[in-house]
């Protein structure tokens, strides 16, 4: 943009600087510059050199040139042009096809010189009101070119600070995976005592609850004799043991008195010590005559159900494409960081079955609660220096990602990075953060679409920089990606000055920022050389 | 009942589901097959055989304009009265209806220009079993016969065409609703067949019982088609006639279709079918309706074109069937079945192709002459998004100098589809727009659709209302439908008061922000009712006491003549309008331009575009076009420069994009590829005063201007089935490049004895020869006739209204004699002028005996024009000595030239004599 401006410029002051000088004769249309070719009353060759012609035929609204040459001030060649000298403004060449077609090109008029179209010269208006706008673009590009110079050198000094900085970090982070390592071997040596600690103190619980359990069985035996013992005789009869049907060898329904029998070791009745053997054989299916439905049986049936019944609830909740996948990646790393604590051996509260509920182990002994204490902390300090260390990594990813960021020759885009930039239109908030994405909300309700994520720089070759094109965003219906182009201009502030959809779903983006001004080169002499006109 | 409606849900689930599997680009299931159709199925189920009609001939009458007859269906001896008539210009008219109808039956109004003139009739003999009849001439009879009742055209001792004679006859006379039997009859699904055995046992058992004891068939008082419900109040009213075609095996027409030039043979599939349709995303080579009806057929062989003309406006389907007649001659079938209204057909003799496009024309008028500004290039895209993009294109064709006269709108330029508006956001100076584009002499189409936003707000809309012009349903309200500004209205277009209102709409201080340059497209006139049966409106909607089931195929038309008229009223009467239709019937030629619908960028619809012009032409609309570029989907860059070079040699030229494609304005593809688009558009401009000269000659006589070659070649076979190339006007022949890839076409060169020029290498080729060429991207091959002299203007400007004024370079392309005649017509280009005043030049240019001279045609017009010979080319020349030229006034000049011997093309510089006056120019 600013490079075309600048030539515009040039060849301005050019013309500027011949516009005084007296017109010289010459045929319609044809530009001083090749005014030599046409000399009058001689014969004219082609420019092209296809052929000769009598100078008569010049301008005689024939085209007798292949190349059109001889016809410069009519219509009659399909690929001629005419030379408008446009006095007081820029010079220009037309079309042909465009001399006497009743539509006023020249601002001198002089291209409707037969067409009964009535033109006004507007020449000098035009020049004037261009001299006003490039004077306030030159400002403006003066201006956004000291900005710029700020910029750049701003994104050097940050690019600097950037480089110290993860200069700096891969510094600590050697020291961290130093330190990381060293703690890795703490914990180790802290884990070893600790595991042995606490494997013995599990295998005396276990000693101990073996002893306990059999102490209640005892309890649960007398108790049952008890009850049995209906006549109170000292003695479980074949007629007391009979009404409990649970405990059919069969189950048909049935408890037969040969069958009762059995149970008793073939005796009619037992006396306490021999109902020691008798209850090892019953002691499972005895169901106390206090409870009215027998639990067992039924519990465990019910249990798995409601297991299966959770687990189909998730693959129900959760189908395969329900979580996208960086959700998933992030559960992983948590999952590992889970796993790693879980390694830790089981305290107290490690669930026992129901048996067991009233249980629980008695804390570790003091010998052992230091060791565990030692090896707690060991796991303490190296979780935390593990946690440095990524914290580090990370810091360095966004450094070098930004750092490998294409901010233009001279970084000058890099103050973009991470700001947004909003317009506002009658139906949508447009926003671009530039490196990142652009995006458009509705004013009046309604959620925000991704026109399209940061692609590359896509100007043409010799001024990539201009455009910023934004791919890959919200898909349309029926349609493409959402896509934005970004075109930038120069100016002293940094504002999204226009949006618009050419295609449905291709955005284009004005753009100003001082960050494409380009250098002013003798400005002042040029506008000084207007100024004369 | 009950059980009825369950048996019809479980089979609309099967068919959908069987649609459903087999869909590719349309939604078939959203449009009935002949077999969901209740009239066409019911009539489709009656098979060739004894007509059940006898002719009464003891009620003849003949009077000076006609004979009538009564015919008595022996079933239900319900009497019919036959009406012949026999026109001027060859023509015969068989109008049949229900001698009396319980109440009057529609007939179509407003589509014949006049009261068809008729001739003479009279009776060459008479018995008890026929009547014979002359239709003048030495040999031309019509022979009536009785029982069965059947009409044969003869000439000498062949016979043209026979009417009834399958027996196919069959006319569903108005009734009372039976209600209660009715209803359980249709009960009964096995009960039509026992119904029919009883009926013939009644035919066969004998004469004078009981003849009302018909049984309603399912459909006839009530049919669904998916969720719609179609009441039918009238009962069954459909007929059915038969005609066939001895010697025939060539027919041509009923559009419109996206199949094939040559009508196919239906046996075994759906019949055509004529009903104005929304069709999204129409399928190639289909015989299902799309967005217009012509029900205009043409049969064609070596000796004699016919065509015939079913003047009905109801739902209609078409059965072809070409086979062996008797004594292996080849015959040609053809059945027409239409839901409500009369017979009415005409019967149009030829004998040559010209003669009945004479004969159409002279029942429903030629071919508007439009302004010529709009045979140029136009450019559309859903949508031009604002002013500045309205702005920025234009600039765009500057820049890149391509030519262009008309930008068009679609719908997205009104104030929320409130047609007549516009949104003040985007277009907020719609004067200033149409100013800028003024300045350029350039113009612009904004779009006007025929239904109204409901919105009380909405000027049309309240003044529609309280005028009471709104379509009704069928309990009294206003019909409301939905389509593109949601719950809309429809007027009633067939009311004339209606009309007259709609028109006045057009003045410019109703339309406001509307100007001179600014001209209309009227879209979705099928009407196109988004949630309706079929996307369209209820059959039982009402226009005044008629039922849109008998005026549905004239909706589209009577709304592109509101518009028309609207825009004549405008300007005083003086300007010829420019609208655009998708929806048309018979005579819509007389209002504008019509264009093919949602087309899409694929190659087989850019080939398609050619024989649906083709069809379009032969049935008197000429003005025919398809989207350049396909309207859904998105073109290659080579797809869109072969559609750009086949869309300049086609009668309507314009760009059109969807909404949701990229955009695709000629300089978007590359320098090459716009380089290409330029040239061809540069193409077209050169031979725009051809164009005129062609649609003048239509306007006149009523010749298609984009003619298949047999239309030229009536006696060569081989020119038949040709639909990949045309012919424009007599003299140029174009066959564009549609085939991805293509490295040569071949071109079929008609004419034995005739020779044919490139147009571009002046290269001679010889006729009756197909011709292999190679092709680039650049190539479209189009070739000049030998014997034929063709205007040009190459001073290409930014638009047509720049070149009035430039010189004109004639193509002399001599014959094998060394002969050639064209012609050259000259007006002011965009008014009435050349009717009501008679201002123009028309001319005849005639190069014989080495002598190429001009004069009037028309000697009691005139025209003052600027315009002057700059140049002629003489192909197929010889090198003469000197050339010179003699003037008005009699003074003589010698001419420069140049002769290349290679191509044998003779150049004279600058003749310089004025487009308007006699002249001669001599080679010696």
């Amino acid at each position: 943009m600013s490079c075309a401006l600048l030539l515009l410029l040039t060849s301005l002051a050019l013309v500027m600087g011949t516009g005084t000088a007296v017109e010289i004769q010459r045929p319609r249309g044809v530009p001083q510059s090749k005014r030599q070719f046409y000399e009058e009353n001689k014969p004219f060759t082609c420019l092209d050199g296809s052929s000769t012609i009598p100078f008569d035929q010049v301008n005689d609204d024939y085209c007798d040139c292949r190349d059109g040459s001889d016809e410069p001030g009519t219509a009659a060649c399909p690929n001629g042009s005419f030379h408008c000298t446009n006095a007081g403004f820029r010079p220009a060449f037309i079309p042909s096809s465009r001399i006497n077609d009743g539509i006023c090109d020249c601002c001198d008029t002089t291209d409707e010189y037969n067409s009964g179209a009535t033109c006004q010269n507007t020449c000098r208006e035009m020049g004037r009101k261009e001299r006003e706008s490039l004077q306030i673009m030159a400002e403006i590009t003066k201006e956004g070119f000291l900005l710029k110079q700020q910029l750049i050198h701003e994104a050097k000094r940050g690019q600097e600070d950037k480089q110290g900085k993860l200069t700096e970090l891969q510094g600590s982070k050697k020291g961290l995976e130093g330190k990381m390592e060293a703690l890795r071997t703490v914990k180790k040596t802290a884990e070893d005592p600790e595991k042995e600690a606490k494997e013995r103190h599990l295998k005396s619980w276990e000693e101990q609850k073996e002893l306990i359990r059999m102490e209640k069985d005892k309890t649960r035996m007398a108790e049952a004799f008890l009850e049995l013992d209906d006549d109170a005789d000292g003695y479980v009869s074949v007629a007391e043991l009979q009404s409990h049907l649970e405990l059919d060898p069969d189950s048909d329904g049935s408890l037969t008195e040969t069958e009762t029998q059995g149970l008793l070791g073939g005796a009619g009745k037992v006396d306490t010590s021999t109902f020691e053997t008798v209850w090892s054989g019953i002691k499972d299916k005895y169901l106390s005559e206090g409870l009215s439905d027998p639990p067992a049986p039924v519990e465990t049936p019910k249990e798995e159900e409601s297991r299966d019944f959770v687990s189909d609830h998730d693959s129900d909740h959760y189908p395969e494409d329900y979580a996208g996948e960086e959700e998933d990646v992030e559960d992983d790393e948590e999952d590992d960081d889970h796993e790693e604590e879980e390694k830790v051996p089981p305290t107290v509260q490690t669930p026992e079955k129901r048996e067991d509920d009233e249980l629980s182990m008695p804390p570790y002994d003091t010998e052992t609660q230091i060791l565990i204490d030692a090896a707690q902390k060991a796991r303490d300090d190296f979780d935390e220096a593990e946690r440095a260390l990524r914290e580090v990594d990370g810091q360095m990813k966004n450094l070098e990602k930004e750092i490998g960021f294409d901010f233009g020759p001279s970084a000058e885009f890099a103050y973009l990075y991470s700001q947004c930039y909003e317009l506002s239109t009658s139906e949508y908030i447009y926003r671009l953060c530039p490196f990142n994405r652009v995006s458009q909300k509705p004013k009046f309700g309604g959620s925000e679409t991704n026109l399209g994520l940061w692609g590359q720089w896509a100007g043409p070759e010799e001024n990539l920089y201009s455009v910023m094109k934004y791919d890959h965003g919200q898909g349309c219906w029926q349609g493409p990606n959402r896509s934005t182009t970004v075109k930038l201009t120069c100016g002293k502030e940094t504002v999204v000055t226009s949006t618009s959809e050419p295609s449905r779903c291709e955005y284009l983006m004005e753009f100003t920022t001082p960050a494409v001004c380009q250098e002013p080169a003798s400005l002042d002499e040029v506008l000084h050389g207007h100024t004369e006109l | 009942m009950a059980s009825f409606i369950e048996r019809m849900c479980l089979y609309r689930v099967l068919v959908l589901s069987v649609f459903l599997s087999i869909t590719q680009a349309v939604d078939r299931s959203n449009f009935k097959t002949c077999d969901q159709s209740a009239f066409c199925s019911r009539q489709r189920a009656m098979k060739p055989g004894q007509s059940s009609y006898t002719a009464l001939l003891e009620t003849l009458e003949l009077s000076d304009s006609h004979l009538t007859v009564q015919l008595l269906n022996n079933n239900n001896k319900v009497l019919l009265l036959l009406e012949l008539y026999r026109l001027q210009g060859n023509m015969t008219r068989v109008k049949i209806n229900e001698l009396k109808p319980i109440k009057p039956r529609y007939e179509v109004p407003d589509v014949l220009i006049t009261d068809p003139p008729t001739e003479l009739m009279s009776v060459l003999a008479q018995d008890e079993h026929r009547v014979v009849l002359s239709l003048g001439g030495e040999d031309w009879r019509l022979i009536l016969s009785a029982q069965p009742f059947r009409l044969d055209i003869m000439e000498g001792p062949q016979v043209l065409l026979s009417l009834n004679s399958r027996g196919l006859l069959a006319f569903e006379q108005l009734r009372i609703r039976k209600d209660t039997k009715s209803q359980t009859d249709t009960e009964e699904a096995g009960e039509k067949e026992d119904t029919e055995k009883h009926d013939k046992e009644k035919v066969s058992e004998g004469e004078e019982e009981e003849a009302e004891e018909e049984v309603d068939q399912p459909g006839m008082w009530e049919e669904t088609f998916k969720t719609h419900a179609d009441t039918k109040p009238n009962g069954p009213s459909s007929i059915s006639l038969d005609f066939s075609l001895p010697g025939v095996e060539h027919v041509y027409g009923i559009p419109e279709h996206a199949d094939g030039l040559k009508l196919k043979n239906t046996d075994g599939g759906d019949p055509y079918r004529l009903y104005n349709l929304d069709v999204f995303q129409y399928e190639l080579f289909n015989p299902m309706a799309l967005y217009g009806a012509v029900p205009v057929l043409l049969s064609h062989n070596t000796h004699r074109t016919m065509g015939l003309f079913w003047l009905n406006a109801a739902e209609t389907w078409v059965d072809v069937s070409s086979g062996q007649g008797s004594s292996e001659v080849p015959q040609t079938d053809v059945r027409w079945i239409s839901e409500s209204g009369i017979i009415d057909v005409f019967i149009m003799l030829g004998p040559r192709p010209n003669d009945v496009f004479t004969q159409y024309s002279s029942l429903t008028g030629t071919q508007a002459f439009p302004p010529l500004s709009s045979l140029a290039y136009h450019q559309c895209r859903w949508n031009y998004n604002d002013q500045e993009d309205v702005s920025a294109v234009d600039q765009g064709f500057d820049e890149h100098d391509i030519p262009y006269d008309f930008i068009w709108l679609d719908i997205e330029h009104t104030d929320g589809k409130r047609y007549f508006t516009w949104d003040n956001n985007k277009f907020p100076q719609p004067k200033d727009m149409l100013q800028g584009l003024l300045d350029k002499r350039r113009k612009m189409v904004t779009i006007v659709d025929p239904h109204i936003k409901v919105d009380s707000s909405y000027k049309i809309h309240t003044e529609i209302r309280s005028r009471g012009y709104y379509i009704k349903n069928k309990d009294g309200g206003d019909y409301e439908g939905w389509c593109w500004p949601g719950n809309a209205g429809y007027p009633d277009f067939t009311n004339p008061e209606m009309r007259k209102w709609w028109a006045s709409m057009f003045a410019y201080d109703q339309y406001e922000g509307s100007m001179e340059n600014l001209y209309t497209w009227n879209d979705m006139n099928e009407p196109s009712v988004f949630n309706g049966p079929e996307v369209t409106m209820h059959k039982d909607a009402l226009h005044g006491p008629w039922e849109h089931r008998d005026i549905h195929n004239l909706y589209g038309f009577y709304v592109q003549m509101a518009t028309a008229e609207g825009q004549i009223q405008r300007s005083g009467g003086l300007e010829r309008p420019f609208v655009l239709t998708r929806a048309f019937f018979a005579g819509s030629q007389r209002y504008g331009a019509v264009w093919t619908g949602d087309n899409a960028a694929e190659w087989g619809h850019l080939k398609m575009s050619i024989p649906m012009c083709l069809s379009l032409g032969l049935v008197g609309i000429s003005f025919c076009g398809a989207d350049v570029g396909g309207f859904f989907k998105t073109p290659s860059a080579e797809l869109l420069v072969r559609w750009y070079q086949a869309g300049a040699y086609q009668p309507f030229f314009r760009a059109h994009a969807h909404l949701d494609t990229p955009r695709r304005e000629p300089w978007l593809f590359g320098p090459d590829n716009t380089a290409l688009i330029r040239e061809a558009v540069r193409q077209r401009y050169t031979l725009l005063p051809y164009w005129y000269l062609q649609f003048y000659h239509a306007q006149r006589t009523g010749q298609p201007v984009m003619r298949p070659l047999w239309v030229e070649y009536p006696e060569d076979i081989a020119t038949f089935s040709i639909d990949n190339e045309f012919l424009i006007g007599r003299d140029l022949l174009v066959h564009p490049v549609t085939d991805e890839r293509s490295s040569g076409v071949t071109a079929y060169l008609p004419g034995n004895g005739e020779v044919w020029y490139d147009v571009h290498t002046f290269q001679r080729h010889d006729g009756a020869q197909n011709l292999s060429i190679p092709v680039t991207m650049s190539s479209i091959p189009v070739f000049q006739r030998g014997g034929s002299i063709i205007c040009r203007k190459n001073r290409v400007r930014r638009s047509s209204s720049c070149m009035e004024n430039d010189p004109y370079t004639l193509y002399v392309a001599l014959d094998s004699q060394g002969n050639a005649e064209g012609e050259i017509y000259i007006d002011d280009g965009h008014t009435f002028k050349h009717k009501t005043d008679k201002q123009f030049i028309h001319r005849r240019l005639s190069f014989t005996a080495n002598s190429l001279s001009s004069s009037d045609l028309s000697p009691d017009s005139q025209f003052p024009t600027a315009s002057w010979v700059e140049q002629v080319n003489i192909l197929g020349a010889q090198k003469p000595d000197a050339v010179t030229l003699t003037a008005t006034d009699g003074g003589e000049s010698s001419v420069e030239f140049e002769f290349d011997p290679d191509t044998a093309v003779l150049t004279l510089r600058k003749p310089g004599v004025n487009a308007g006056v006699n002249w001669t120019l001599h080679l010696r």
